[in-house]
């Protein structure tokens, strides 16, 4: 009972934005002129996906106090280099699929070794190799089009025994062979730590190096997943700067409202991935409600600004104010 | 048990910072089973000593033997596994993560290459259980942890790495009584085992109880090494500060009943921490308040100074009503409060910015010119504060983060004394700091009641108490247990109250 207590302490970020997907979703299912058949159900969550795993990329490196500011960059550097390496036969096409998140890797990687060795801030790091990944990404796609193999990109987005999206299983797959084994972790932990307080990290024996460069690896690699899932949806290539950008700050966005915390150490990526899901279902909703999609960004800005508001409403309960800045 | 090998030994160690030395040519060696004490005033030498043998820090020469092995620590974690174990004064916790995460940080139980969260809890549980510790729940979290708990965890992280050496660096400043007792019992039982234990503390009286050897520091040099009882109390002080003492405390001067109230409270309460509290300060009075640690006097104090929402009871400033509404109306009372924070690096000061800016901060509205300031002014304002305070500094724009931990506190006190304050509230304002800078700190609170001042002064020191106060109040549970003055005020009655020891014969 006292250990429940305490959990559901640790995760009141995370249930608070799965709190409000299930009221918003809720909402959009029953304004929805079909309801939820599967394919509505599979049109929300192949959209909605796309923007979750690259939240949960931005999560790790938000956790060690960081921020990947490149999510977007790679996320698109993968899209383009898919949709020209996934393709052919089946085999060949997932042996681009292994080129692809390798590729995404090591962008990550690279992210992360040069803010561990250069010790340079992750801010600006990443704007620069953002950037780099972006010019890349160009290089492969001066303009949209490329190709992609037709059967995985049908099965990725399709239903699974015709009921459930499988976007969503593939979601649930990466969470459950990616997020919860790194979450249990040393490495994950030292994650954790390392954003809690790096010196403490430090000084208790911590790896805070190897911690940070998984983190932003890993980071490349959730984000290059992202990408191959646009590709499977979009069946092309196109070196978007404005994509790109809006993923980066909408996966920000994702993660605040997911409940981890900017200043590291708190919060988890199951959290981002709800987060993603709230900010996709407003769009869903303006769709619904037969409103203007130029509505979008303000909307998106208030529900960022409630949700974030939500989070503070722990103010009006601290009593000593120098809680106040904790 | 000299007869053993050493389990530290340092041959011609010394470290330099630019052309400073922190440590000069220094030998020394500790045994297994010994509980050594490392005696010195800051800037002595000693943080430099430990962080040489616990890796954070490297020697510039010389060269350092573990177990007779000798070892160049790249990292604390080579430390570790070589078994030299530290708890620094500074915590090493993890605030965002569980009680049990941090105990279980380097090594954590595994099961098929993932944590096993199961076996950690249950791990917590017996670390904690093994310091008396129950009342902490394995999956709480660090941040929500008062002091006193989270320096017992800080203990129980060090001992489950089963060290060889252990390291204890002003482990127990933060500690509750009772708590102290049962550290001390563990680390008796760790000599037992035949570990071998380096004791930092400025507390002498630990120190006369635990050590069976004692090194004196001082300057970056080893001073002298002896068993215990070999040197008095007021030999070894001696060798720490090189000079002799003559007083301790100053002079107490006779009570002042003539003088106006300056501040008073009546039945202040607030929640659970704070029960009905009710004072009197009079212009030119140190109060003390005592207690054991957590016992509401950082509440009373944060309350006082209009931190806390909520708080029910009345405060009057030299007669008139004064609303608890923040620490800006406070500071413009008509006799202005200021509180001297706990915490210096987290409540005290902005580390990395320079002496100048954190010493005029609290009271910049004094050297407005216009839109801007009045750097000329402020300038020699910051500089003949220092020179008050005797704060050794070499630059006024250097950042405060490079200065010594008594000198930090010593900037802080600047701080406040800038704002012109008639009301002081302080929070254990000597923690951690040198014996030297500690009787400045008295000189100087009795020299600000002899001016009018009002003082009230929080400290966990109980000599310091009654030392330095007029007046001592003592907290237990959230209340005033016993207000002691006069042949009234020592240690025992003291201790007696804070333990809340309800024996008539004995107080009386």
């Amino acid at each position: 009972m006292n250990d429940l207590r305490h959990r559901i302490h640790h995760n009141g970020g995370l249930l608070a934005a799965i709190g409000l997907f299930i009221v918003m979703f809720i909402i959009y299912v029953s304004n929805h002129p079909v309801g939820l058949t599967a394919a509505v159900a599979t049109t929300a969550s192949n959209k909605a996906v796309l923007l979750a795993l690259v939240a949960m990329a931005q999560t790790l490196p938000v956790l060690t106090r960081g921020l990947d500011l490149s999510v977007g960059m790679v996320f698109i550097l993968a899209n383009c280099l898919a949709s020209v390496l996934v393709v052919g036969t089946i085999g060949e096409g997932l042996l681009g699929i292994a080129i692809v998140l390798g590729a995404g890797a090591l962008a990550g990687f690279i992210n992360g070794a040069i803010i561990v060795w250069g010790r340079l801030q992750p801010i600006i790091t990443t704007l620069a190799t953002g950037a780099v990944y972006y010019g890349i990404a160009l290089y492969l796609r001066p303009g949209p089009g490329g190709d992609v193999q037709s059967d995985i990109a049908d099965f990725a987005t399709g239903q699974l025994f015709e009921v459930v999206p499988t976007a969503l299983v593939v979601l649930l797959a990466i969470v459950l062979i990616v997020w919860v084994p790194y979450r249990n972790s040393v490495l994950g932990r030292a994650a954790y730590a390392v954003g809690s307080n790096e010196q403490a990290a430090y000084m208790s024996g911590v790896p805070v190096q190897r911690a940070k460069l998984l983190a932003y690896t890993l980071a490349g690699l959730l984000a290059a997943i992202g990408g191959l899932m646009l590709t499977f949806n979009t069946y092309s290539g196109e070196a978007s700067a404005p994509i790109a950008g809006t993923y980066t700050l909408n996966s920000i966005a994702a993660v605040v409202i997911g409940g981890t915390s900017l200043f590291g150490g708190w919060g988890s990526a199951i959290g981002s991935i709800f987060g993603a899901f709230v900010l996709r279902t407003i769009e869903d909703l303006l769709f619904v409600f037969d409103l203007d999609p130029l509505w979008q960004p303000l909307f998106q800005g208030v529900v960022l600004l409630a949700a974030v508001s939500l989070g503070a409403l722990r103010v009006l309960r601290i009593r000593n104010r120098l809680e106040l800045f904790a | 048990m000299s007869d053993a090998a050493p389990i530290l030994e340092m041959k011609h160690v010394s470290k330099r910072y630019g052309g400073i030395a922190a440590l000069n040519e220094v030998d020394f060696v500790a045994y297994p089973g010994e509980i050594h004490a490392i005696l010195g005033e800051n800037g002595a030498g000693k943080s430099t000593l430990i962080k040489i043998a616990a890796g954070v820090t490297d020697p510039s020469d010389g060269e350092v033997f573990v177990d007779g092995r000798r070892v160049n620590f790249r990292n604390p974690t080579e430390a570790m596994s070589a078994g030299v174990v530290c708890v620094f004064q500074e915590l090493s916790l993890l605030p965002d993560l569980t009680v049990a995460d941090n105990l279980s940080i380097v090594s954590p139980p595994l099961r098929g290459g993932l944590i096993d969260s199961a076996a950690q809890r249950q791990r917590a549980r017996e670390l904690l259980a093994s310091i008396g510790c129950e009342d902490v729940h394995p999956l709480e979290l660090v941040r929500d942890l008062p002091l006193s708990r989270r320096q017992m965890v800080e203990i129980a992280k060090a001992l489950g790495k089963k060290p060889k050496l252990l390291i204890l660096d002003e482990a127990t400043s933060a500690l509750t009584a009772a708590d102290v007792e049962r550290v001390y019992a563990i680390i008796r039982k760790l000599r037992s085992e035949g570990v071998g234990i380096l004791y930092v503390s400025h507390r002498m009286h630990e120190i006369e109880a635990l050590a069976d050897v004692a090194t004196v520091f001082r300057n970056g040099r080893r001073i002298e090494t002896f068993r215990k009882g070999e040197r008095s109390v007021s030999a070894i002080v001696q060798m720490m500060i090189g000079r002799e003492l003559t007083h301790h405390y100053p002079d107490k001067p006779a009570p002042k009943p003539a003088e106006p109230v300056a501040l008073t409270a009546k039945n202040l309460s607030w929640g659970a921490q704070l029960r009905d509290i009710s004072l009197d300060i009079r212009k030119g009075e140190i109060v003390g308040l005592g207690g054991l640690d957590g016992q509401g006097q950082r509440s009373l104090l944060l309350a006082l100074f209009g931190v806390l929402k909520g708080v029910s009871g009345t405060v009057e400033i030299m007669g008139k009503p004064h609303r608890l509404s923040g620490p800006r109306s406070a500071m413009r009372a008509s006799l202005p409060m200021a509180l001297i924070p706990e915490d210096r690096k987290t409540e005290g000061l902005m580390l990395p910015m320079n002496i100048r800016d954190n010493i005029s901060l609290a009271s910049l509205s004094r050297f407005q010119k216009g839109l801007g300031l009045d750097g000329g002014k402020e300038h020699s304002a910051v500089e003949r504060i220092i020179d008050r305070l005797k704060i050794k500094i070499s630059d006024l724009a250097a950042a405060v983060s490079t200065l010594s931990g008594g000198n930090q506190q010593k900037v802080v006190l600047a701080k406040w004394l800038m704002t012109g304050p008639g009301i002081i509230l302080l929070n254990d304002p000597t923690r951690g700091i040198d014996v030297g800078t500690k009787q400045e700190v008295y000189q100087l609170l009795r020299d600000l009641a002899d001016k009018g001042v009002a003082v009230l002064f929080y400290s966990t020191d109980y000599a310091e108490l009654i030392g330095c106060c007029d007046r001592v109040l003592v907290m237990y549970n959230g209340s005033i247990a016993r207000e002691l003055e006069g042949q009234h005020l020592n240690e025992r009655t003291i201790i007696e109250t804070a333990l809340n020891v309800d024996d008539k014969e004995q107080a009386a």
